[in-house]
């Protein structure tokens, strides 16, 4: 097979990233299955939440200690977090332990400041201030925010490293709900500014979600409960592994136009019968 | 003396620093950050940081996450 010429890779602020799947640590039943899943899904950047430790029994396993910190960046999220205040002091606990073990994601944050309990959506105000401030503060913020392509530009506006657009609500798996919103975000991120980073965050159900996200043009995606909580999450993360290299490709290759009626693909020419009308 | 660790009250000696609490509780400093009065007290300096009654504590740590 010819080789193809080498895609561009993923550029988050500093980060260089060889895959432009981002994958989560959540809800796995066992963290040796996360961990072959982490790596099934060739994602060099993985999630993970901050949470107290648990003081009664902490002689339990630790999940740092199946996460292979040569290998993986990590990202640490600001889940669970319902104020500015919170979401701020969150990362600066993730940056601390990400320092601890000299891990490249010690300098940045997905950041997430949710609004609601039922929906997860973010509080757009809360979450525009927390990044102004958290840019200050040194961090390269990738913003979770949802599909609003104005709140989408505030939050560039404010610094952001990358927007990170909310396909529909976290773990609900309905894909992308809302493609023409997705598009404005791409155009007002992107304009005058192609390489700007704009990924989908949340709301993945399966392969085909990831592979349209891509198509769209989206430069990468961040996803969690598709995998974990699919019923084989190991072959889901492979499929993922694949949709989005499908998707890339696909969206580098330039699709062909929407056409009402039907072109052949065979020749019209000389053809033994004639055709009807 | 009393401090609040982790949203519960808690007994610790008046001497104690940062790193002596999380001696007395066992937690692997490798993987762990803590927060003083809501702002973070590097590593660094958890052995020099003697706490105060009514100190409101948190030990983190990573977890699974999206």
């Amino acid at each position: 097979m010819t080789a193809l010429p080498p895609d561009k890779p993923l550029v988050l602020g500093t980060h260089t990233l060889n895959s432009r799947l981002i994958v989560g640590t959540g809800k796995y039943t066992t963290f040796e299955l996360m961990q072959e899943c982490l790596e099934a899904s060739g994602s060099d950047v993985i999630t993970v939440a901050v949470r107290r430790e648990r003081l009664v029994d902490s002689s339990g396993r630790n999940i740092l200690e199946f996460i292979d910190l040569k290998r993986y960046t990590i990202l640490p999220n600001t889940a669970g977090c319902f104020s500015t205040e919170d979401a701020i002091r969150v990362a600066r606990l993730g940056r601390e332990i990400l320092r601890g073990l000299e891990n490249a994601g010690a300098d940045w944050v997905k950041l997430e400041v949710l609004a609601d309990t039922r929906t997860l959506l973010p509080d757009p105000v809360a979450t525009v201030e927390a990044c102004k401030q958290l840019v200050d503060d040194g961090f390269q913020v990738l913003c979770y925010t949802s599909d609003d392509p104005i709140t989408a530009k505030r939050l560039k506006a404010a610094g952001a490293t990358s927007v990170m657009p909310a396909g529909s609500p976290i773990g609900s798996g309905q894909g992308v709900l809302n493609p023409n919103n997705i598009r404005i975000c791409l155009e007002y991120l992107k304009e005058n500014d192609p390489d700007y980073p704009v990924i989908i965050d949340a709301g993945v159900g399966t392969a085909s979600d990831v592979a349209f996200a891509m198509e769209l043009g989206c430069d990468g995606v961040l996803l969690n409960t598709a995998i974990a909580s699919a019923r084989d999450p190991l072959r889901m993360a492979v499929a993922m592994k694949q949709a989005c290299e499908a998707g890339r490709h696909a969206v580098l290759s330039g699709r062909i136009p929407r056409k009402l009626y039907a072109t052949a693909s065979s020749p019209t020419e000389g053809v033994i019968s004639r055709p009807l009308g | 003396m009393e401090i609040q660790l982790n949203g519960e009250p808690r007994t610790i000696e008046t001497s104690w620093t940062i790193a002596d609490l999380l001696n007395d509780l066992q937690i692997e400093n490798r993987y762990c950050a803590v927060e003083r009065n809501s702002h973070v007290v590097p590593r660094e300096e958890h052995a020099d940081c003697r706490l105060r009654p009514g100190d409101t504590i948190e030990v983190v740590t990573l977890v699974g996450g999206g």
